[in-house]
């Protein structure tokens, strides 16, 4: 880190744990404003939603919907891979694994978009009615959150290649893991509401 | 430095920045970052406050020229051709006033600039958990105040629904309301409250990992304390601003209606939305967050008063343990009472009973706060000095402001008042009364530690004693004009026979206010003449006990030069361990004595 490398003490192996603490602590306070966050969402959706009983809320491909759970959760797997490789040390496997979760979330995207342009070549858009509003906002949200977590995954794989990380210090890969666990979270929330429902 | 081994963050110190960069701009310093906070919250202040000026000159005056300024900018951005205002930058005026005001003024202020400040110095650590995160919440901060005014440069002007921007009127694309003002006032406020959260989180992780060694729970400053429970709502509740905005945007910019009902008519245009959402249910998720809000706003100060009283009572806060169990029960309660703002909205009343019963709880944990400063000056050795008056300025403010906020919980009251002057008059006292005569009263206590000069005393005692009566005789009479029906967001008040009568009424008020404002160029001058030549500030001016008096002027970048141990509470005034002196610093060791050494 560029604050570190001006300075000229030594960050010991107990530095390194204090610090993690700290950062876990911060993550998992962002996390709880996150869940916040999303959660306006849901309670919206439900009160508008439960006033609509009996009629059929969007015709979504589960299929697609169905796929893209399957990802995720898989990616989650892979992330969670990386962190306990990165944890070891074992810099090539930890690669491996940033770069799988990458790639599966690449995957997700794509089948976003997908299904994206059939909404649109079907001519629906947010402004269809007011649960595809809810669809598009709540997807569109969690998309902006997954390329999110693909910009830190790029970045993380960059230093990992350059050897920022070793069994001390690897917190980065931590708390993106974290996050990147919520993200999927956030999805297994969203696919039964929006597709299933 | 040379080679030494870091074992823990709070050992740590991060490098003094050498270039100028580095040490004003993108500053990792939480001293720096709390000034960078004041200036700007300041300079929103003065502009926040002008808005207002703006507001009281139509409403006693309506539809004459503004003196000067209406005659420059005639038919540019609030004015008409004539230099008056017109009714459509009438509620620009207001809406703005009260955005910039709670958003950019005083929640950066009371929790960005002192929060900031103090928190690091009084718990005995060398910065806050996350310096960077600390300098990206200013540098979010500071884009969305500058946002916020450009809104007013668009086509037709910022947004005008009001600050609690309620659907349709603010919603329904086209139907009355400015484009795109609204839309950047909704990124400014989300912006703004990104920078809140991360605020908060820092502060959290600040306070539970980073206190120096014995500066246990029922050792902290009742600062650090309000500041702490302030952080839990600022993580807490802001998302849901943050969804809120991020919703109304989507219905503004995609097309969804989340907040219109179908077959919605404004003016005689339909509104094209395909409708099926709730105008409530903005309400609901905006007042989630905004009530919540309000304690933002009166926490930290609470905190402010009780130190500072106790310091210049030469006393231990009566009750500390009362004090932090009211705190945190307010914020327990603050989040179950949102729908107060809504009892005439259409609420069922049965939720409206409910919501009314948990408002009126708060005024027990309020009057435990009350009986405590007042338990705290009784008996002591009173030093009437600036800050204590502004301090003692902010318990009687709040207890006026306190009282009318019990008339506008029980929902029958409400029902007459909502929406009236009533309204003005009580958040005025809790935000301007209360709240800005804390900020007075820190700013005054902590000027020497932070700029190392002490502020000109006469100056302050003028400022107080005119603020004090202008304040008074600007705002208290709106009381009587909302009992008399005037409605808060009337441009003006001729044309309504019930409303006549009141015409001389809003004339004093102007008057008051307008004496008001300019009191504060005092405060100004005071402020920015003793930041560069007051005299000269001794390490601790107040005899104060608390830890970051223990550090010399200047504040060196690194706070401590060795962490502190702490062996004693926040108040340790009048101790008779003390003697000779009347006071013991928090890290004096036991049996030690005399902290006048």
């Amino acid at each position: 880190m560029s604050d570190e490398s001006q300075h000229h003490a030594i960050l010991s192996p107990a530095f390194h744990a204090d610090r993690r603490n700290l950062r876990a602590m911060g993550m998992w306070l962002f996390l709880g404003s996150e869940i916040m966050f999303f959660t306006a969402f849901f309670g919206a959706y439900i009160v508008v939603r439960s006033a609509a009983v009996g009629s059929v809320a969007m015709p979504l491909d589960k299929v697609l919907g169905a796929l893209n759970t399957v990802v995720l959760i898989t990616s989650s797997l892979t992330m969670a891979l990386g962190v306990m490789h990165s944890k070891r040390g074992e810099r090539k496997e930890t690669g491996r694994y940033l770069a799988a979760t990458f790639l599966l979330a690449c995957v997700f995207l794509v089948v976003k978009a997908v299904e994206y342009t059939h909404h649109f070549e079907d001519g629906v858009f947010p402004s269809h009615d007011v649960f595809h509003g809810f669809y598009f906002l709540l997807t569109g949200f969690h998309g902006v959150h997954v390329i999110g977590g693909m910009i830190a995954l790029g970045i993380l794989w960059n230093r990992n290649r350059r050897g920022d990380f070793d069994e001390h210090y690897n917190d980065p890969i931590e708390m993106t893991g974290l996050y990147w666990h919520f993200v999927d979270l956030v999805w297994i929330f969203l696919f039964p509401a929006l597709y299933l429902l | 430095m040379s080679q030494e081994t870091v074992d823990s963050v709070a050992d740590y110190i991060h490098p003094e920045a050498t270039d100028f960069f580095h040490k004003y701009v993108w500053s990792y310093d939480h001293k720096i970052i709390a000034k960078q906070y004041m200036w700007t919250s300041f300079l929103f202040l003065i502009l926040g406050g002008t808005l207002a000026m703006l507001l009281r000159w139509q409403i006693a005056y309506p539809n004459q020229p503004v003196p000067v300024i209406g005659g420059l900018l005639k038919s540019a951005f609030f004015f008409d051709a004539n230099g008056a205002i017109s009714p459509d930058g009438y509620l620009q005026l207001g809406t703005m006033h009260g955005l910039v005001m709670v958003f950019f003024v005083i929640i950066p202020l009371i929790v960005g600039a002192f929060g900031n400040y103090l928190i690091p110095l009084h718990i005995g650590a060398r910065d806050v958990a996350f310096p960077v995160l600390n300098a990206l919440s200013y540098w979010l901060y500071l884009p969305a105040g500058v946002l916020m005014f450009t809104s007013f440069f668009v086509d037709k002007g910022a947004a005008a629904a009001g600050w609690t921007a309620y659907p349709p009127l603010s919603d329904a694309a086209g139907a009355s309301t400015p484009v795109w003002g609204m839309n950047l006032v909704l990124m400014a406020v989300f912006l703004a409250g990104f920078s809140s959260i991360l605020g908060g989180i820092n502060f959290l992780v600040t306070i539970v990992k980073l206190r120096a060694p014995g500066m246990t729970w029922s050792r902290l400053p009742l600062v650090t304390w309000a500041q702490f429970i302030t952080a839990v709502f600022q993580v807490l509740a802001t998302p849901m601003l943050a969804a809120a905005g991020a919703m109304l945007l989507f219905d503004r910019l995609a097309g969804s209606s989340f907040f219109l009902p179908r077959g919605l008519v404004v003016g005689q245009n339909a509104i094209a939305n395909t409708g099926g959402g709730y105008p409530l249910l903005w309400q609901h998720i905006f007042w989630f967050y905004a009530h919540p809000a309000v304690y933002i706003l009166i926490l930290p100060s609470m905190g402010f008063a009780s130190d500072i009283l106790a310091a210049f009572s030469r006393k231990p806060v009566f009750g500390y343990r009362a004090m932090i169990i009211s705190m945190a029960s307010i914020m327990g309660l603050g989040f179950i009472v949102w729908g107060h703002h809504m009892f005439v909205s259409g609420l069922n009343p049965v939720m409206g009973m409910a919501f009314m019963v948990s408002t009126v709880f708060i005024a027990l944990p309020s009057g435990v706060k009350v009986f405590n400063w007042l338990g705290t000056l009784w008996g002591g050795s009173i030093r009437l000095q600036p800050p204590m008056l502004y301090a003692i300025s902010f318990v009687s403010m709040f207890i006026v402001g306190g009282l009318s906020g019990i008339f506008m919980a029980a929902s029958p009251v409400d029902i007459y008042i909502h929406d009236t002057y009533y309204i003005i008059a009580h958040f005025h006292y809790v935000v301007f009364g209360a709240t800005l005569f804390s900020v007075f009263a820190a700013t005054t206590y902590w000027f020497p530690k932070m700029f190392g000069r002490m502020m000109n005393a006469r100056l302050s005692y003028l400022h107080w004693a005119l603020t004090f009566l202008f304040f008074n005789l600007a705002f208290f009479p709106m009381h009587f004009l909302g009992e008399a029906g005037h409605m808060r967001r009337l441009m003006t008040s001729t044309g309504y026979e019930f409303l006549n009568p009141l015409a001389p009424w809003n004339e004093f008020i102007t008057l008051a206010a307008f004496a008001l404002g300019a009191s504060q160029l005092l405060f100004m001058f005071n402020f920015i003449h003793s930041v560069f030549f007051g005299a000269p500030a001794p390490d601790n001016p107040w005899e104060a006990s608390t830890l970051e008096w223990t550090i010399p002027n200047p504040v060196p970048h690194y706070n401590f030069k060795h962490l502190p141990t702490v062996y004693r509470g926040p108040h340790e005034y009048s101790s008779p361990e003390a003697e000779p002196a009347d006071w013991l610093p928090q890290n004096a060791p036991p049996g030690h004595g005399g902290a006048g050494h």
